[in-house]
């Protein structure tokens, strides 16, 4: 679903731009900038208040479009001004994000399902200490979660550089307005990449890590569509176990996918570069066409390159090298303790952060953007409760009249149903008219 | 690629970037000591305390997974690979085209993000508060990191930092008002990458408060000496990007081996500047709310944009 039918309008949107229309012209690409960042900001800002882990990818899904709207508006802007081979740049650099976000939230959500699926828990707040009974499943999650982050040397970092590299074609503008406003875009994409490490951070740390917050309890709703599960609630010490061979495979897959399309981004580049002639008749320069698979060099390789290969080989072979020097020099010995409880001795599992808790420095930092209900106990509160409702404005501005618009629109539409045999014949009757009288 | 000097290089500045950047911690440490009046340490004891605890049994939380343990040893290889990619004493090694300065700002944020989530892994309160002041801090500092560096990039027009020094260590000497702009925002930065005063309290006991500390709360022995080694090769691979983008001079070019001394003794004495002024820094800032710290970074982040605006305006 995620990876698939929402990039239908990001293909319909680059067949009719590029396509159908023709002739970009720059004022349509600083529109999609606008929006795109928009876009970006508010689906990772309401990931980072979801806690219904589904809920949160599905937010997340949202900011990738945003990131692949990025990359467009900024190769519209480029082609309008002339400069086809940043626009193509630009332009490759969305469709590789959209491959990108195919491969990792397919990862994700399937992790996501895993979980559904072994431990009949959704809400976040639930979880914690998966990584213990669902290693494998964990192991995996954390590719995915460290690709969509925009981490090197995974996939997600190679599609954001490609849009970085973009942004900083900017000088041969020749609108000064443009000129710098265009790596103000790129800003917000930082923003939201840090935006989305933290999500991560916080999905990561309180699904798999640290203590189970429910010991016992497990979640009361059905796993699947209406069937309740015999065990949810007769054998409550039932331990989630790992995800089976077949869910495993599927996200194995996947998640070499996230590191085949982060190591040799450049086949995947020269395959995408070929869209971008077809579309616009223009190619990248010689130089980055020309260039090895080791490296990736967008425009030319004093201005810019990167290459995963060698980033990765480097960086395993000092964590290696670190690991044996340490090994060699001293002893591995290691006593087992009880967590350091700061002098309190009755630490429980409820104290770790929540997801809801994890999240609060960017309700402070970005308080107005959301529609937030708080109850804070007074202090002589004889039974003190905290609450808070953190719900999405858009709900309410664009969704609710739209659904209301369309049950309106419906309501009426009803009336033409009548449940006679007569009416319809009559229906028929004055549709044939009609057809005669118009169509002679 | 198949230099012989260029690879000695490569090899030389690694290890010399990990030898010396206690080195570093124990000169800003005695000038610490020096401005507050108290009887200063020696400059090896970062040495001493590595040393000690490398001795030590690990004590380790009973749930602790193996992310836990791993993440010392990526904190320590992100460390070490930033410091192979900054030219600290020479221009052009061969595996700096490997990756540029956006590259390298995701290798902190990879680092970042272990710590984090290693300090989720025990489960106790203050490891999570840790984690999420962390990533606060982090989101709000990496926009202003990356547009300090594109300001450099523009000026230059290259993302590589071994391009970036050349042409700035190599040009007619000028004035660029974007720059200045752009070095404070840098410093701000730096200031908060690094837990240092304004933001965090690097000496701090006082769990509440603390940011970075809580990160490393359950760590001890061999794997608390890499984390401390690390952030000293942090806070050194950072003043040597500054050095990097704002004072170049008197770096050497590889196999330049004559230059090497002078290139050492200038990076000696560009540190010892910039230690006592962290010193002084961290002696007379006191430590800011948490939720100051927003205004800071943002403040940051527009000094960043105005520096980059005045280059668009005065390159015009």
């Amino acid at each position: 679903m995620s990876g698939i039918m929402i990039k239908t309008a990001i293909y319909g949107m680059v067949r009719v731009i590029y396509d159908l229309i023709g002739g970009v012209r720059w004022e349509w690409g600083m529109l999609v900038l606008v929006i795109g960042a928009a876009t970006t900001l508010f689906g990772v800002l309401y990931a980072l208040m979801q806690h219904d882990l589904k809920r949160l990818l599905a937010y997340h899904s949202v900011e990738n479009i945003g990131i692949i709207l990025l990359g467009l508006g900024m190769s519209m802007v480029f082609i309008g001004f002339g400069h086809p081979a940043a626009g193509i740049l630009g332009l490759i650099a969305a469709l590789y994000h959209t491959l990108n976000h195919a491969v990792f939230k397919g990862l994700l959500f399937l992790g996501a399902g895993s979980i559904l699926h072994s431990a009949r828990l959704r809400n976040l707040n639930d979880m914690g200490g998966l990584i213990r009974s669902m290693p494998r499943t964990a192991f995996y999650f954390l590719i995915g979660a460290l690709a969509i982050s925009a981490l090197p040397p995974l996939n997600g970092f190679v599609s954001e550089w490609l849009t970085f590299q973009t942004a900083l074609q900017a000088p041969a503008l020749k609108n000064g307005v443009v000129r710098s406003l265009l790596p103000l875009f790129a800003a917000i994409l930082a923003l939201a990449g840090a935006l989305t490490a933290m999500c991560f951070v916080k999905v990561y740390g309180v699904a798999f890590l640290g203590q189970p917050r429910k010991i016992g309890v497990r979640a009361r709703f059905p796993a699947t569509g209406g069937q309740q599960d015999p065990k949810s609630g007769s054998d409550p010490d039932f331990p989630p176990h790992d995800a089976g061979n077949m869910e495993r495979f599927g996200m194995a897959w996947l998640a070499g996918g996230c590191f085949v399309l982060g190591l040799f981004p450049t086949s995947f580049l020269l395959m995408l570069n070929r869209v971008g002639v077809s579309l616009t008749g223009h190619g990248l320069s010689d130089e980055a066409l020309e260039s090895s698979w080791l490296w990736l060099v967008p425009t030319a390789s004093a201005q810019a390159s990167y290459s995963p290969v060698i980033f990765l080989l480097v960086i395993v072979g000092v964590i290696l090298l670190t690991f044996l020097l340490v090994r060699r020099f001293y002893h591995g010995r290691v006593r087992f303790a009880d967590p350091w409880d700061c002098g309190f001795p009755a630490q429980t599992s409820r104290m770790q952060d929540t997801a809801d808790a994890f999240g609060q420095p960017i309700r402070h930092v970005f308080g107005p953007l959301y529609l937030m209900e708080r109850h804070m106990p007074a202090p002589d509160d004889a039974a003190p409760r905290f609450s808070l409702k953190i719900e999405d404005r858009h709900w309410y501005l664009v969704y609710l009249p739209v659904a209301r618009l369309a049950a309106y629109l419906s309501s009426k539409i009803g009336l033409l149903q009548r449940g006679r045999i007569s009416i319809y014949l009559l229906y028929s009757f004055v549709t044939l008219i009609a057809l005669l009288v118009f169509v002679r | 690629m198949n230099d012989l000097p260029g690879i000695a290089f490569q090899l030389l500045q690694s290890v010399f970037v990990v030898l010396a950047a206690p080195l570093l911690v124990g000169w800003l440490n005695k000038c610490r000591a020096w401005l507050q009046n108290r009887a200063a340490p020696s400059i090896w004891l970062p040495y001493y305390t590595l040393a000690k605890l490398f001795h030590k049994d690990a004590v380790i939380a009973r749930d602790a997974s193996p992310l836990f343990r791993f993440t010392p040893y990526v904190l320590f290889g992100c460390m070490w690979l930033a410091a192979g990619i900054v030219p600290v004493l020479a221009t052009n090694l061969p595996f700096a085209p490997a990756a540029d300065i956006v590259a390298l700002v995701g290798v902190f944020a990879l680092a970042r993000v272990f710590s984090a989530l290693a300090a989720m892994d025990i489960g106790t309160s203050f490891g999570g508060l840790g984690a999420r002041r962390e990533m606060l801090i982090g989101f709000l500092a990496e926009p202003a990191m990356l547009m300090t560096m594109f300001t450099a990039a523009f000026i230059s027009g290259s993302t590589q930092l071994t391009s970036i020094v050349d042409t700035l260590a190599r040009r007619e000497f000028a004035i660029y008002p974007s720059l200045a702009f752009a070095a404070a925002a840098f410093l701000m930065v730096l200031l908060a990458e690094n837990a240092r005063i304004p933001v965090d309290n690097p000496t701090t006991h006082l769990e509440l408060t603390m940011v970075h500390e809580a990160l490393i709360l359950e760590y001890s022995a061999r794997h608390l000496a890499l984390v401390e080694w690390a952030v000293a090769i942090k806070l050194f691979a950072y003043m040597t990007i500054g050095f990097a983008l704002f004072v170049p001079w008197g770096i050497a070019a590889t196999g330049d081996w004559a230059a090497l001394p002078m290139a050492i003794a200038a990076l000696g004495a560009k540190l010892a500047l910039a230690g006592a002024g962290l010193a002084l820094i961290e002696t007379l800032l006191a430590k800011l709310r948490i939720f100051m710290v927003t205004e800071f970074l943002s403040t940051a982040f527009l000094l960043a944009v105005l520096g980059m605006l005045i280059h668009f305006l005065v390159s015009a």
